[in-house]
């Protein structure tokens, strides 16, 4: 690591004012930031310590049945609040899905939004073509083993896809970023919140420097709601593919908004709103639901090497559909 | 312990408490609570095994939970109360009950995860994820354990869990 | 006494436990420097090396290139790689090493490394597919198996053949992955070198050391007692070692050497990709009439490393005529090393196995039967008759705990998982090397066991305190053990599942020399009858006059190998790409069992490796770049505790006195062999696909529609 200096912050106000100045990175859980620096992916001249910043890890309910998750909660606190189990179980799911227990006991739920591509050519030790590091240099994924890389939303310039799971749960619930700046905080739509892959030298959201994350709204809950993530291995893995979907159902069990989430596939969790708008009247054990889900793959295109995406996504999106509508919450 | 007006430096005097002690040392900025306890601290009981958060091997309580000290800057945990595997054995020298399990159930080979499990297993039973062995698996993956003892670390966890 | 057999607790449980066991990395000396290396981008020529800014970075002490390094005087491979490192301007491979930098600090020499500006002018890469395949040369070190073997008429056993199967299989290059990252500490002492080395073989990085700096033996001390596992990584010396004992030459101070987790994918070795092709024939009642075997592995530029996989074709089966062959194939990478059951073990089987079972399904017969029809009773090339085999028990005893004939004839479904049944054969090498020991009876009742073996987790103390406790009528608890020490007597290195078998066998000789000296019948009474305080022996045992390594009962007039089968539950989900394991039982034939604990942790523990090889471990080479892709941990994922929901292990009761004075032979890898094809014959079951390239991920188990 290149050397840096570190202060606490003492609270949110002295915060934002020392995070503006360039070169500044804010310290949470660490589980990313350190790596970063590591790999000089990151090379922050001042590390601003936020972790114990006090009234930003709070969850509270919100009078519409949703929640209010403070920024700088650990993700095993949030998995694992009753609240969250029972109001949003996929966002406990794909936080429970996400890392190891030790990792989740340290990163933020504000923290892990900010998780960088694990791209194996942009976390290589040695400086590979990647336009993310070094704009210009190429991108060595885009002909080179791309078998874990976007098939949705992807340019010439970056092929990469976003790891986290929690964000995929927070998409497929509208969930709003609420953040703290010099000038005023801002309530950003999550998926508004990611930028696209070519949007400059390894700007993947669109905060500003020194934009402090203070929490995540969850509007209403949704209880009907699941987290399916596959790996080759069982654990303490990213996800090949994920879904996040909630379903609300009407009386006659058919589905009133369907709300779905596939991650690991784009450079953010990409919601299949067109297969949303198709599902919209159907049953879930129904025939057309197939290729009501078939809609939201319309604009998938797929690398050299990770067709099988297309297919692993579109059939995830079937079980998760299925096991939501024989959930009884 | 950094109390008061906000200042960044690159050299820090840090205070802990490592296993119930008080240490206070100067450290770069840079130093992991890692390789605080490793190279200043003396106790090389906790190991290094990939320093990117990726083994779990390095794993400590810091104020009573378990993490991977790679990935927790010196500086962070200072003022905290830290756990490793030396702190573990009561002052007669007893084995931990978990300590005992792991010799028990030969739930360790070369030996070089051992501390890091037993670390993460103390922590699992106390945070209840012990209902089942589907369970224990599920919450100890998060120490790789390469002569992969895996079976008899759950039989180890859910021995002690269970006294 | 009757120590050996009971399922006594390991001696180092205590330190292990309590993170009092030392290793390398846990060790240090005053005043000592930390070393990091730079390493080459990309192959090609170094062009240039600009180590101004870095060498004036904070802490920096000094950074070495070649130009501060003796010529080290050539070692024979594989004692070490072939490639003398830093002694000229060509890289061979991405990741070589090209200075070493040293500070007062840890984050003070790694920052500084950053600020190393190497230049390469890049070399052509060979991606694997790309150059031909070819012999390896006569002389490359790592020949250690015929590389053309013939036995019989192969064209009359084809053409005799009803059925005939022919399939190329693959797996990719694997790393070793152990938890303990290599390291060094060393130091001088005068013209004497002190050198702490996470090392399997003591006396192996002593040579070394000895041999690249022109020292006489004597003067260089290494010391290991424990080790964080090696699988084969830390069998032969590595360049670190040498670099770091180098860098305290020319520092004048202790110098602390780790690699980096990344620098483990380079430059410690790895098992190369290996494309096998494999020939069956065989007549109606499945009795193979002909084999034929043929395997290319990947190799660097540096040195022709035989993975020797068609070893197994002729170890395993009685077939009358079969024709093997290795090949190899240079593509730009470093140097591949023995990897955990290598050869005729894991790699081997994992095509044989897979052939046995599609030539079983072409025959309509149960696929442990077709093992049972082929079962050699002698070894089949040679017919030499075998040291100890008791398979077709093992064969017996593992189908009756697992069920085997019980199992539906097609897959059943479990909700959203087909649920298959595979097995497989498993037969590993047998290597015996020459090993020394020295046994001390005490008169206070103890006795002191002092050899150089290292302690890689394979439970050799306890082991050995049960052996000499027996011998000399003591419990085990009072053996005292030192090892890890070259000043002690030389054993083997500790891989090959040699240890036991060898170490072993001289701690009886040195007690037998014991008991010779005082009496047969309790010799510590007749000790202290004699008023004297100790009586001591140096044990030995040797395979055969000036025999440094013998493979498989070599020349001797019995064949040597370890035999076993496994049994695989599976479930796949087909649309999701999942498999998962659902119980697993291996069932083994492999001498005289010392510890049934340790033995159990052995075996389990490799049939996790081979779960691991079969579904998820892969080094991806990138064809264009020229690199090992992913140099972490979750680029090259290894199983998890989650994955293992039931495995067991087996054996039947045997003793084996040919192979080794205790009775026993090695356990420490067969456990690997035959998972993986035993794996992709309940994937098949399961699915009907057949999976011939390994691992199994969910992208080839997918479902179509």
């Amino acid at each position: 690591m290149q050397g840096f200096t570190y202060a606490r912050a003492a609270g949110v106000s002295e915060a934002l004012a020392a995070g503006r100045e360039p070169g500044t990175a804010f310290l949470a859980g660490g589980t990313e930031l350190l790596n970063w620096m590591r790999l000089e992916i990151a090379t922050p001249a001042r590390v601003l310590d936020i972790a114990h910043l006090s009234g930003l890890d709070a969850i509270e309910t919100l009078p519409d049945g949703g929640l209010r998750v403070g920024a700088l909660a650990r993700l095993n606190d949030v998995a694992l609040a009753p609240a969250v189990v029972a109001r949003v179980p996929v966002l406990s799911q794909a936080i429970l899905s996400a890392a190891s227990a030790q990792i989740r006991n340290l990163a933020t739920i504000g923290g892990n939004l900010l998780q960088k591509t694990r791209c194996p050519y942009f976390r290589a030790e040695e400086m590979l073509p990647c336009n993310k590091k070094q704009p210009g240099s190429g991108c060595a994924a885009r002909d080179g083993l791309n078998d874990r890389h976007a098939i949705f939303g992807w340019s010439d310039t970056c092929v990469a896809t976003h790891p986290s799971d929690p964000a995929v749960a927070l998409a497929a619930l509208d969930a709003a970023v609420i953040t703290a700046r010099g000038g005023g905080g801002r309530r950003i739509p999550i998926n508004e919140f990611y930028l696209p892959p070519d949007a400059g030298q390894d700007r993947n959201s669109v905060l500003e420097q020194g934009e402090l994350i203070t929490a995540i709204e969850i509007p209403g809950s949704a209880p009907r709601s699941t987290y399916i993530k596959i790996r080759e291995r069982e654990s303490y893995e990213y996800a090949t593919v994920s879904v996040a979907v909630a379903l609300d159902l009407d009386v006659w069990r058919r589905i009133a908004r369907a709300r779905i989430a596939l991650g690991s596939v784009a450079a953010r969790p990409w919601r299949l709103t067109g297969a949303e708008q198709a599902l919209a009247g159907l049953q879930p054990g129904a025939a057309a639901i197939a290729a009501a889900v078939e809609c939201g793959f319309a604009e998938a295109r797929p690398l050299a090497h990770n067709a099988y995406k297309i297919a692993l996504g579109r059939n995830l999106v079937l079980r998760a559909i299925r096991l939501v509508a024989e959930m009884t919450p | 312990m950094l109390t008061g007006r906000m200042e960044f430096r690159e050299q820090l005097d840090l205070t802990f408490k490592v296993n119930g002690r008080e240490h206070s040392i100067s450290l770069d900025a840079r130093v992991t609570l890692l390789d605080a306890l490793r190279e200043y601290l003396g106790l090389t009981g906790t190991k290094k095994g990939c320093n990117f958060g990726e083994c779990g091997t390095c794993t400590v309580h810091l104020d009573g939970r378990r993490v991977n000290a790679c990935l927790v800057l010196a500086a962070a945990a200072a003022g905290r109360e830290i756990t490793t595997i030396e702190g573990l054995a009561d002052e007669r020298d007893m084995l931990h009950p978990v300590q005992q399990a792991f010799v028990d159930q030969d739930a360790f080979q070369c030996g070089f995860c051992t501390p890091g499990q037993i670390m993460s297993a103390v922590a699992c039973i106390a945070e209840g994820h012990t209902r089942s062995d589907a369970e224990i698996r599920e919450w100890m993956s998060g120490n790789l354990c390469r002569c992969a003892a895996y079976p008899q670390i759950v039989a180890a966890v859910r021995q002690a869990a269970g006294d | 006494m009757n120590a050996v057999g009971q399922p006594l607790a390991r001696p180092d449980g205590r330190i292990k436990v309590t993170g009092a066991a030392r290793y390398t990395a846990d060790f240090d000396r005053p005043d000592k420097l930390h070393a990091v290396l730079v390493t080459a981008p990309a192959a090609g020529q170094l062009t240039s090396l600009a180590t101004e800014e870095a060498a004036h970075s904070p802490g920096v002490v000094r950074i070495l290139t070649q130009a501060d390094l003796p010529q080290f005087i050539p070692v024979p491979v594989p004692l070490m790689f072939s490639l003398p490192p830093m002694q000229n301007d060509t890289i061979r491979f991405e990741g070589q090493p090209v200075a070493i930098v040293l500070a007062e600090t840890l984050e003070q020499a790694e920052a500084a490394t950053h600020r190393v500006r190497v230049t390469i002018a890049p070399a052509e890469v060979k991606a694997p597919g790309q150059s031909n395949p070819r012999p390896p040369a006569s002389d490359s070190g790592y020949i250690f198996a015929e590389v053309d073997a013939a036995n019989g008429d192969l064209a009359a056993g084809f053409s005799q053949a009803t059925h005939r199967i022919a399939a190329e299989y693959m797996q990719p290059s694997r790393h070793h992955n152990a938890m303990e990252p290599h390291a060094t500490l060393a130091w001088w002492e005068g013209e004497n070198l002190v050198v702490h080395d996470a090392t399997q073989w003591t006396a192996g990085t002593q040579q070394m050391l000895a041999t690249t700096l022109g020292l006489a033996p004597e003067r260089v001390r290494v010391i290991c007692p424990h080790t964080g596992g090696g699988f084969g990584s830390k069998g032969f010396p590595k360049w670190h070692t040498l670099f770091a004992a180098s860098a305290a030459r020319v520092s004048g101070r202790p110098v602390k050497l780790v690699l980096s987790r990344a620098q483990m994918y380079t430059m410690t070795g790895y098992q190369p990709l290996t494309h096998h092709r494999i020939e069956l024939g065989a007549s109606p009642d499945g009795r193979l009439t002909a084999l034929r075997y043929d395997s290319v592995n990947v190799t660097s530029s540096t040195e022709d490393y035989v993975e020797s996989a068609t070893q197994a074709g002729r170890a395993m089966y009685a077939v009358p005529a079969l024709e093997t062959h290795e090949r190899v194939e240079e593509i730009t990478a470093g140097a591949p090393t023995p990897l955990r059951a290598p050869g005729g073990g894991a790699s081997g089987m994992w095509a044989l196995e897979s052939a046995m079972d599609e030539l079983a399904h072409a025959l309509g017969m149960d696929p442990l039967e077709l093992r049972l029809r082929n079962h050699a009773d002698v070894d089949p090339v040679s017919g030499k008759p075998w040291s100890s085999k008791n398979l077709l028990e093992a064969y017996a005893l593992g189908a009756e705990r697992f069920g085997w004939h019980h199992r539906p004839a097609r897959a059943e479904r479990d909700g959203d998982w087909m649920v298959g049944w595979g097995m497989a054969s498993a037969t590993m090498g047998s290597f015996r090397l020459p090993a020394a020991a020295r046994v001390t009876l005490r008169a206070n009742g103890t006795a002191l066991i002092e050899s150089s073996f290292n302690d890689i987790g394979t439970g050799v103390f306890v082991i050995f305190s049960q052996l000499v406790g027996d011998a000399l009528g003591l419990p085990p608890h009072r053996v005292e053990i030192r090892n890890g020490d070259s000043t002690l007597p030389e054993a083997c290195g500790t891989f090959g599942s040699a240890s036991a078998m060898c170490v072993g066998a001289a701690l009886l000789d040195a007690c037998r020399q014991i008991r010779a000296s005082l009496g047969e019948v309790d010799p510590l009474a007749l000790l202290r009858r004699s008023g004297r305080e100790s009586e001591a022996a140096l044990g030995r045992f040797s395979p055969g006059d000036g025999v440094q390594l013998e493979i498989d009962g070599g020349a001797s007039p019995t064949a040597m190998r370890t035999w076993g089968a496994v049994f695989v539950e599976v479930g796949v989900d087909r649309a999701l790409g999942l498999l998962r394991l659902r119980k697993m039982l291996g069932s083994y034939s492999v001498g005289r069992v010392l510890n049934p604990r340790t033995t159990k942790s052995q075996l389990i523990g490799a049939m996790i490796w081979g779960w691991g090889m079969a579904t998820m471990e892969a080094s991806l080479f990138e064809p264009r770049l020229g690199r090992f892709l992913s140099k972490n941990l979750v680029g090259v994922p290894l199983p998890v505790n989650a994955d293992i929901p039931a495995v067991d292990a087996v054996w039947v009761d045997e003793v084996d006195e040919i192979a080794s004075a205790t009775g026993g032979k090695g356990v420490g890898e067969i456990g690997v062999v035959g998972v993986a094809p035993a794996v992709a014959n309940a994937v098949f079951h399961a699915t009907g696909l057949r999976v011939r390239e390994l691992p199994i991920l969910p992208e080839r188990l997918l479902a179509e529609d």
